[in-house]
């Protein structure tokens, strides 16, 4: 397979006032083309900020991202990105929404005619042709991430970068854009990079799911193959072994080896009950 | 850009018309218009009480009966001023005319008509010198808004600035601007007259505080999340002004452009009588100088006259957001 995406030893850190916070360290990370990936781990390790990176939104500290042979250090439309919570233009209708990107990556490449047809057809890839000309507020939550996507793919990235993409939706709407996600992965081949904290979502969808150990200096903990045959049914899926035995795998990752220090705020609200309590009898 | 659908306010009114209103409808009528009503008959009966034990060296202060008398006084004066100024210019055409039909070569002059305002001109003056103080203040002030908005060293570097000039009253400036203007806007053949400049510029500076502050918070709190589409399409500065910033700050903007038409306004009054630039202002401070009977009178139509249109400015204003900004939230009040 040939390498398309290259992280080589990334490490961030931030300048806090309280001296430097390293988020990252040494994430090491090869991505064939073609490759669906999932980024998991505990909420606040750094999932995002690896996202960021290769999407430009954040420099790295050390190492860096390289794509095609060349480093990134700036956004890009090749490395399109779907955020959390759509991030559409709200003054926008979904057709212009993604026209506004078609306009920006294919200016004099492609004639006005052309364009209008690329914008449909990708709205048409996720299932939006019927509500081209709603805007974001008069449109479901669903549906709006689902002309997100359509505005990425409308990018033709050589990386699709997600970032929990479904996050923020309810089970059967996830369900339905899992299986439109895939069924566009299948048609068009892109290389995909996901965040995820959804187990079943990862092992459903990825070729490879990549584990992030918990934060500070967090980094990659194990990269679990997910030898699925495609096209994947959902449904059939829920009773193979090997299904089960890759989700099993992940949950024991998330939750015996990186068993995240439960009461995380415990420590805080303590210390600050003891202050109070100082206080009162200062 | 918006729908044209029956606004809901309507609704209740044709129910009512049709015969077929609700006891809901019809209390929501009651308290749409009966509140309303029963304020106003309220405050005219107050008024006409107090106004009647206030005694004045002008005489009793106006009631309600003698300000509604005022206005069709005002309204009969400005009949007369236009049935002179249409015999004026009737009778200048017919001695054109003879003279010309004496001596071929005369070249007409026609001059314009000299006669004093009306109250009916003095409001279309107000309302241009508004517009235009108003129309400058927004010129300089939603450029400068973004450009603040956009750059935390500008804003740390203008925000005591700011600070220090949103809170001078007109009255201070005034002064200083008739000097400045006086000594800058020399020209044998003016366009518009010194008084109109020195009321329109005293109204742009007071005015152009609140859309300037409302332009650079509402530029300044753009989603970081469309800042990123904007980086990762690789927007250009003026494409990222023109496609992001604008539109996700217009609804701050508007409300900063409505404050603004309030304050306009309001200075207006002030700035037109001290620098006695033709307008309500003036009208105000005639009628005092010319303390008649009726001036109280005349004062006090003037007066609700003024609140009248500020509020129809705003309305207007508010309209003028409603049909332009996509987040129709912003507009409800």
């Amino acid at each position: 397979m040939k390498m398309i995406l290259e992280l080589s030893k990334v490490g961030i850190s931030f300048e806090t006032p309280r001296g430097s916070f390293e988020a990252l360290k040494e994430v090491d990370l090869k991505i064939g083309e073609g490759e669906f990936i999932s980024l998991i781990g505990h909420s606040g390790c750094g999932k995002s900020t690896v996202l960021n990176i290769v999407a430009g939104l954040l420099q790295a500290t050390s190492g860096g991202a390289i794509l095609d042979g060349k480093e990134v250090y700036e956004p890009g439309p090749e490395r399109a990105v779907v955020f959390q919570n759509h991030s559409l233009l709200p003054w926008l209708t979904a057709y212009e929404n993604v026209e506004l990107a078609v306009k920006r990556v294919f200016k004099g490449k492609k004639s006005k005619a052309e364009m209008r047809e690329w914008i449909e057809h990708n709205l048409s890839l996720v299932h939006m042709s019927h509500a081209m000309d709603k805007r974001p507020d008069e449109i479901s939550g669903g549906m709006k991430q689902r002309v997100g996507i359509a505005r990425a793919l409308a990018m033709q990235p050589r990386v699709l970068l997600m970032d929990e993409p479904f996050g923020a939706l309810d089970a059967l709407t996830r369900a339905h854009l899992q299986d439109s996600l895939m069924d566009i992965h299948r048609k068009l081949g892109n290389t995909v990079i996901m965040i995820t904290h959804d187990v079943d979502e990862a092992v459903l969808l990825s070729d490879r799911i990549v584990m992030m150990t918990n934060g500070p200096s967090a980094t990659i903990g194990e990269v679990l193959d997910v030898p699925l045959p495609r096209p994947r049914d959902r449904l059939a899926l829920a009773d193979d072994p090997l299904f089960n035995r890759c989700r099993q795998r992940v949950l024991q990752f998330l939750y015996e080896k990186q068993r995240k220090v439960q009461p995380i705020s415990l420590p805080i609200d303590s210390k600050k009950k003891n202050k109070k309590e100082e206080r009162k009898h200062g | 850009m918006s729908s044209i659908t029956m606004p809901g306010w309507i609704e209740p009114y044709l129910s009512v018309v049709k015969g077929e209103a609700s006891r809901a409808q019809v209390a929501q009528l009651l308290r749409q218009i009966g509140l309303p009503v029963l304020g106003l008959l309220t405050f005219i009966f107050l008024w006409h009480i107090a106004a009647q034990r206030i005694d004045t060296s002008l005489g009793k202060f106006p009631g309600p009966s003698d300000v509604s008398q005022q206005v069709s006084t005002l309204y009969a004066e400005h009949k007369a001023g236009r049935a002179k100024e249409k015999a004026f210019y009737q009778r200048q055409e017919v001695r054109i005319e003879d003279r010309v039909a004496a001596d071929p070569d005369y070249v007409p002059v026609r001059r314009d008509y000299t006669g004093s305002p009306t109250f009916f001109d003095q409001i279309i003056t107000s309302l241009i010198t508004v517009m235009c103080g108003f129309l400058v203040a927004s010129v300089i002030a939603i450029p400068l808004g973004i450009v603040i908005g956009l750059s935390t060293s500008v804003h740390a570097a203008t925000n005591p600035l700011i600070q220090l000039f949103k809170p001078v009253s007109p009255l201070a400036w005034l002064p200083l601007v008739t000097m400045v203007v006086s000594a800058v806007y020399v020209s044998d053949d003016p366009m518009v007259a010194k008084s109109f400049v020195v009321s329109m510029i005293t109204v742009s500076l007071c005015s152009l505080w609140p859309t300037l502050i409302n332009t650079s918070v509402g530029v300044t709190s753009v989603s970081q999340d469309l800042v990123n589409v904007s980086r990762v399409l690789r927007l250009g500065w003026a494409e990222h002004v023109r496609k992001i910033v604008i539109p996700s700050a217009l609804p701050m903007i508007f409300t900063g452009l409505r404050l603004s038409l309030g304050i306009a306004w309001m200075v207006l009054i002030a700035a037109e009588m001290l620098a006695q630039n033709p307008g309500l202002g003036k009208f105000v401070w005639d009628e005092f100088q010319n303390g008649s009977s009726q001036s109280l009178g005349r004062i006090m139509v003037a007066v609700l006259t003024i609140g009248l249109i500020g509020f129809l400015l705003d309305r207007t204003m508010l309209g003028l957001q409603r049909w332009l900004v996509w987040d129709k939230q912003s507009a409800q009040r």
